[in-house]
């Protein structure tokens, strides 16, 4: 199937090329997948999607511009390559713009296909997500609800050509399936996220995903403020992995050369505790953003970011790279054909430290677990500070205590690395800040605002 | 772009094949969206972007579930397919729809100038003039982010009952984000405008807008900590109106009500607020942001009182929604795309002007917390607790604000926080924003004059 694929994007950089572009280059995705929404023992919604699109960038010394559409036939693939080609003129001209060089035969990558995907038809996935609801009410009587519980798959065939040479294809397959939980008690109601992910429906297990919704909402019942203070903080991996990709953002080459990075400069440094490892992976499997190629073609590869406590490299795409003088880390990340490639991870691993859950909690002794953070998402300013909302339990006496909501936590990214004091050894594939997958971590010590 | 995008004899043939197998409702929806951005940044243009769209979704409704499929493309057989796809489930018989009529076209919004008519290197070089005048507030302004954006959305909708309906929606926006250095310290500062208007409303705004960012950043480089605790908030005109939006509108949406997921839900009629609060959805309000002619089910917009004096008037309704409630639609229905369900979302929301002087309002307050500007906040409607982040704030002591405060969060409980209102002010703005919800994303407007709170926590450092 993606020898079709090379091929529509071989005749979209060709109809480029002719259309005016110097250097041309085009994507192309197609997919196909289906969405079930549940709520209350019966199906909401059933949707099969269906998606085709291409994105050409084109270059004309050293100016580069981006379009992108829908008709894939030749006066469709014109009218895009024309566009391209029209953006580019209007750009200034950047001495580092231009297409990437191919860096070798990228290696294949098997395992981002399940194959039994397709032995799931729609009544078996609206099977799994009833199954999603109903585990997480019957895992507790103070769940008087499930808001939605949703199962989603897709398939997807990416293909990248280009005029210097690129042309690489691959499939792959994923799924997730969430619920939310409404628990209520006498003083009111707390939500909680259950939720699991994987190349295909057999390695979801509705029971898990619905018995951890119950859990987060109801532990929730009851909570009350802390009072502000500065203490150790566990964060749980949901959290973990929300900052991981803040700072992972943080550390793209692009963010970095351009001042809007609180690491820029850094390179080479001591920025973290020695405890915190940190990598970019873009060949595991179990990671969803694992391809054997980036957004432009070039092979993924696994990179060190911090190790020793210190920085060792940015994340480069062909333009950084060029930049700086250096390799690109395979690190151009692509949302879809209707935007063109820009810095990002693509899976991160943190590092798994040593320390079970007891033994991280028992460290922190007075403190706060922290299960849930709202407002990271909306940005961390140039200078790496940050408040976000926080929910989670007390830790007293080295033990989980009481629960805590509608607190901030709040301090600064890069000293909050150096605060890194543990690393747990429990870790886990998180959908948030990207693709993560992260054990606990205990913090020294952060800002909390609450009563 | 002006050819019809819809034919009715082919709307009546898609909607026949997705009734084939039975359901009581189908719909199908139209749209193409061609887009430009522009972006600046180290004072070159660059990251040009272009893109046309065509597509449609077909949904079909039986009993309580909904069947949707959508498809890239609008000749008849991506329409029969999506057709078939949102239909192959069902297998109960047959229904017949409504032959769909010619379409009846939305009332539209003045365009004076329609971006696509205006020469693209025009565009970049509002950017450069955004740059420059930011650069020129001050030597400590070491980096400028320009971008501008015009989007034109034309949308068919047709449905089994007879509603055929057409609206053409052209969108301009321009923003600047610029970073602020001093001694190793760095501050940003953003500023947007945006409308349902043509060029004309940022032809001659780029000055403006880039010295308002400029401004805001070398503001917050003197800042200092941001308190933490309880204290009075007042939050200013304009982009504050984003806080009502979250921690009172979202529960609102009738979708969330009806899960039980909205701490709004059997309070209809009953007092929320003090009397002096008033507050509307408006997806009428003339060239605003949130501003459509119909909805995404063709409902057309309406001007609906969600508070009046305090007492909960109306929550906010699609047209699968209202059926569920008996009542009718309040043209809520959007979705981002083609390639998404509708649900009700805000088109512009805004707390009506009060009576209150804004100075005064601040002048009542011993020490408290001036937040003018918001970095983007967050609810869960089902608690109503929210959290935002604020990008300009400073510290009120004995009736003024005096120094300008960063890294502070406002959180707090909408129920509570809304109650707490305790002064509204005679000024008005509104201002732009995205709201996302499911995996939506949809233009929406925000407003308010100042707002006083009589009690709320500020989340920051310094203790």
């Amino acid at each position: 199937m993606s020898e079709v694929d090379l091929e529509l994007t071989g005749r979209a950089v060709e109809i480029a090329l002719a259309a005016g572009a110097g250097d041309a280059e085009a994507y192309a995705e197609r997919s196909s997948g289906t969405e079930v929404r549940v709520h209350g023992g019966e199906i909401e919604s059933l949707t099969a999607t269906a998606q085709r699109g291409v994105g050409v960038r084109a270059w004309i010394e050293g100016r580069a511009g981006y379009a992108y559409g829908t008709d894939l036939t030749d006066d469709g693939l014109r009218e895009i390559g024309s566009a391209a080609a029209a953006a580019a003129k209007i750009s200034d001209r950047d001495e580092h713009a231009a297409p990437p060089v191919p860096a070798g035969e990228p290696e294949p990558l098997d395992g981002l296909r399940d194959e039994g995907l397709e032995a799931w038809d729609g009544e078996r996935k609206a099977a799994l997500t009833l199954a999603v609801e109903a585990a997480a009410k019957a895992a507790d009587p103070r769940v008087r609800g499930v808001e939605q519980a949703v199962y989603a798959d897709s398939q997807e065939l990416v293909a990248v050509s280009s005029s210097a040479g690129i042309a690489a294809s691959y499939e792959a397959t994923s799924c997730f399936s969430y619920a939310y939980a409404l628990a209520s008690d006498s003083e009111g109601t707390r939500t909680g996220l259950g939720f699991g992910l994987g190349r295909g429906p057999d390695e979801l297990d509705p029971e898990a995903i619905g018995a951890e919704a119950a859990e987060r909402s109801t532990s929730l019942l009851g909570a009350s403020k802390p009072p502000s203070c500065a203490c150790p903080v566990v964060f749980d991996q949901a959290v973990a992995a929300s900052f991981a990709g803040t700072i992972a953002s943080m550390l793209g080459a692009d963010a970095a050369q351009r001042g809007r990075s609180p690491f820029a400069d850094r390179l080479g440094e001591e920025i973290a505790s020695p405890a915190l490892q940190l990598r970019d992976d873009g060949r595991d499997p179990a990671g969803l953003r694992s391809a054997p190629v980036d957004g432009e073609g070039l092979p993924h590869r696994v990179t060190d970011l911090i190790a020793g406590g210190r920085l060792k490299t940015y994340l480069h795409d062909s333009y950084t790279a060029r930049r700086a003088g250096t390799e690109s880390t395979g690190s151009a990340g692509r949302g879809s054909y209707r935007a063109p490639p820009s810095v990002s991870a693509s899976n991160l691993v943190v590092e798994d430290g040593e320390d079970d859950r007891e033994a991280l909690l028992a460290a922190a002794g007075e403190g706060i677990l922290v299960q849930e953070v709202v407002g990271l998402h909306s940005g961390v300013p140039v200078s790496g500070t940050f408040s976000v909302g926080a929910s989670g339990h007390r830790i007293s006496d080295g033990s989980v205590a009481e629960p805590l909501a509608e607190f901030t936590i709040a301090g600064e990214l890069v000293s909050m690395l150096t605060a890194v004091q543990r690393v747990g050894r429990e870790s886990r594939w998180v959908p948030f800040g990207g693709s993560v997958r992260t054990p606990l971590l205990l913090l020294a010590e952060l800002t909390v605002s609450g009563a | 772009m002006s050819e019809e995008l819809l034919a009715p004899e082919l709307a009546t043939r898609a909607l026949e094949r997705a009734l084939a197998r039975g359901g009581e409702f189908a719909e199908v929806f139209c749209e193409e969206r061609a887009t430009l951005t522009i972006g600046l940044e180290e004072t070159r243009v660059e990251r040009v972007r272009t893109g046309r769209e065509r597509g449609a979704g077909l949904r079909v409704v039986s009993g309580e579930v909904t069947h949707f499929a959508h498809v890239d493309g609008l000749a008849e057989e991506d329409l029969l397919a999506a057709a078939e796809a949102a239909s192959s489930a069902l297998a109960d018989g047959r229904t017949e729809p409504v032959p769909v009529p010619a379409a009846a076209a939305a009332p539209g919004q003045a365009i004076e100038i329609p971006p696509a008519e205006v020469d693209d290197a025009s565009k970049a070089e509002l950017l450069r003039g955004l740059d420059q005048h930011a650069r020129e507030r001050g030597s400590a302004v070491s980096a400028v982010i320009g971008s501008y954006g015009e989007e034109r959305r034309r949308v068919a909708v047709a449905n089994s009952e007879g509603t055929h309906a057409t609206d053409d929606r052209t969108r301009v926006r321009l923003g600047a984000q610029a970073v602020a250095r001093r001694n190793g310290e760095a501050e940003t500062g953003h500023e947007t405008l945006g409308g349902h208007r043509g060029f004309e409303l940022v032809a001659e705004q780029a000055a403006g807008v880039g010295e308002r960012a400029a401004d805001r950043a070398l503001t917050m480089l003197d800042a200092g900590p941001a308190p933490a605790g309880t204290m009075p908030v007042v939050v200013g005109g304009g982009f504050g109106g984003v806080l009502f939006h979250e921690m009172t509108g979202h529960g609102l949406e009738a979708d969330h009500v009806q899960k039980g997921a909205s701490v709004y839900e059997g309070r209809i009629g009953e007092s929320v607020a003090e009397p002096l609060l008033t507050a509307y959805d408006d997806g009428r309000l003339p060239n605003e942001w949130g501003t459509e002619g119909i909805d995404d089910e063709g409902t057309p917009m309406q001007r609906t009182a969600v508070i009046e004096e305090g007492q909960l008037r109306s929550f906010l309704y699609d047209l699968l929604r209202a059926r569920k409630d008996g009542v009718s639609s309040t043209g809520n229905g959007r979705r981002e795309s083609f390639r998404h369900l509708p649900i009700p979302r805000m088109t512009n929301t805004y707390i009506a002007p009060g009576d209150a002087d804004p100075e005064a309002m601040i002048s009542e307050v011993k020490r408290g917390f001036y937040a003018v500007a918001f970095a983007g906040g967050q609810v869960e409607p089902a608690t109503g607790d929210f959290v935002f982040g604020v990008s300009e704030g400073y510290l009120i002591e004995d009736g003024r604000p005096t120094r300008p405060c960063k890294g502070a969060t406002l959180i707090g409980n909408g129920l509570e926080a809304l109650r707490a209102i305790d002064a509204v002010g005679s000024d008005f703005e509104m201002k732009t924003g995205f709201c996302g919800k499911g995996g939506q994303s949809v233009p929406v407007g925000t407003g308010q004059g100042h707002v006083r709170i009589r009690e709320l926590t500020v989340g920051g450092t310094s203790l």
